[in-house]
């Protein structure tokens, strides 16, 4: 087995261990299956939400949701980040800005949000963009600002325009802080989603759990709780292997 | 062997640099004059803090003089200056082609042309096998010559090296150090070469410049005879070359001792 193949391998081995032990104890009679259900349960109740379709219905207003807010949230962060780091004015600007918004939780917006955009997804969409901008516009700007002093001076003193100093040497000199900041991001989208979800929408991974728990169906809830962990692997697997394909200058 | 000669001539008038804030003035260096001809390899030997990478950066464009003049006559030289920086200042996020090709990707030399002077330089520093590689995948001396290439490659009017082998070991220093001097003697360019060992600038210039310690002045200007093409080797393991050492590090030394004695105040 190849170190790689053998890496991946290890990597699966404490979700499964978890599911292993979660099994035995309920089986072995620790705990009550009816408040904890044990995987197999869990098993059993994703395939029937599988099968009738719901599941996919709400994964799918999940997803769609956490991906357009993400997209419209990180996109100008990179590029407000980027010129805060390249134009002193830009940044004082928006110094003050981000430092008293950001630390304000963003769940705490949604009520706000519902009166701006209503019931309907964009109101979703609105709070995953607003909790997606900030870490990434403070990694960025981070990124952009502790670039090595001499990449400027070279950059400048090889005739870089401004645009070529944005393009090419302010970009990729922040990009692997972009990516932290991306990565943050991707899990603070899903925490804002689904807290939102239950309570202001009629579908989503969020309402799945919420509207389980209100009918005491425990086993429905852990299938919701489920498939956003497995998501959440899933996007972060795909996010690591992009950073390899895009930061190939990135020393391990 | 006669190197012909070309590249810019610089007239520097009186310069003068002073940093911080006016209750805490700090002289870098003071009343600099100094006279460059065409293809001229001057050396700037001097204390640590005295200066020298200051006064390179005045040349770069890099920083501003507060007092004096510069005159750089480089007509006919599409790129005024290069330089060379200590740590190599290749970026990281380019590979060393792309990094070569930097300073005339910005100018809008075509494509075209930008291959074929990118594909002569990294012959001439042996590095067109690692074209593709990044920089963190090479050593400290193939980043130097990754550096070099991409500032020769420009043609620019006079070349600017801030102690471009100070990071090295003794050995990939005597390597490339013999390499810049064959490099030189094919281009024959106006360099500006700072450096604090007497060794390197005996070895590569035509004249050094001793400056003192802070804040920096040009204390005394010798030329350096040895004829081209010069041997690092044989050069170093001369008789006229230790006598030119020991002159020079009689003029430089007490300059030391006073940078130290200053920094340890």
């Amino acid at each position: 087995m190849s170190e790689k193949a053998r890496e991946r391998w290890l990597y699966l081995i404490s979700p499964i261990a978890l599911l292993a032990i979660w099994q035995v104890l309920l089986m072995l009679g620790f705990g009550d299956r009816r408040f904890i259900p044990a995987p197999t349960d869990i098993a059993v109740r994703f395939w029937e939400l599988a099968t009738d379709g719901q599941l996919w219905v709400d994964t799918g207003a999940t997803l769609y949701r956490v991906f357009a807010g993400y997209v419209i949230g990180a996109v100008p962060a990179i590029a407000i980040g980027l010129i805060m780091a390249m134009f002193k004015p830009v940044r004082i600007f928006f110094d003050p800005l981000i430092a008293a918004l950001f630390p304000i939780p963003k769940v705490a917006l949604m009520p706000l949000l519902l009166l701006a955009f209503g019931f309907g997804d964009a109101s979703k969409i609105a709070l995953v963009a607003t909790a997606v901008f900030f870490p990434v516009v403070v990694n960025t700007y981070a990124g952009a600002a502790n670039i090595d002093k001499i990449y400027w001076d070279v950059a400048k003193n090889y005739g870089a325009s401004s645009y070529v100093m944005f393009t090419r040497i302010v970009f990729f000199g922040a990009l692997p802080m972009i990516f932290a900041g991306l990565k943050i991001a991707l899990a603070v989208s899903f925490v804002v989603l689904v807290a939102a979800e239950f309570v202001a929408s009629k579908s989503g991974l969020g309402y799945l759990i919420w509207n389980s728990w209100e009918l005491l169906q425990v086993d429905y809830m852990f299938v919701g709780i489920v498939v956003i962990g497995v998501l959440g692997l899933i996007t972060a697997v795909l996010f690591q292997e992009l950073e390899n394909l895009v930061i190939p200058w990135k020393s391990n | 062997m006669n190197v012909e000669r070309r590249g810019a001539a610089i007239e520097i008038n009186h310069l003068r640099k002073e940093f911080g804030p006016p209750e805490a003035r700090v002289v870098a260096i003071e009343d600099i004059s100094l006279k460059i001809a065409p293809g001229e390899f001057v050396c700037i030997v001097g204390p640590s803090g005295c200066g020298k990478s200051t006064l390179l950066r005045i040349l770069a464009g890099l920083d501003t003089s507060t007092g004096g003049t510069i005159r750089v006559e480089d007509a006919g030289w599409p790129v005024g200056n290069a330089m060379v920086f200590q740590e190599s200042g290749l970026f990281p996020w380019m590979n060393v082609e792309t990094n070569v090709a930097f300073g005339l990707m910005t100018r809008g030399v075509p494509k075209r042309e930008i291959s074929a002077r990118v594909e002569a330089a990294l012959k001439l520093v042996g590095l067109t096998k690692f074209r593709h590689h990044y920089p963190h995948q090479l050593s400290g001396g193939m980043r130097q010559r990754g550096a070099i290439a991409r500032a020769f490659v420009t043609d620019p009017g006079m070349l600017l090296m801030d102690e471009p082998f100070a990071a090295l070991d003794a050995q990939n220093r005597t390597i490339l150090q013999a390499e810049l001097v064959r490099l030189w003697e094919e281009t024959g360019k106006t360099v500006v070469y700072i450096t604090h060992s007497i060794d390197e600038a005996l070895l590569l210039g035509d004249r050094t410049v001793v400056m003192t310690a802070h804040p920096g002045r040009i204390k005394e200007i010798k030329d350096i005879p040895f004829p081209h093409p010069r041997d690092v080797m044989t050069l170093q393991s001369s008789p006229a070359f230790g006598a030119l050492k020991l002159e020079i590090w009689r003029i430089l030394e007490s300059e030391v001792q006073r940078a130290r004695a200053e920094f340890e105040k």
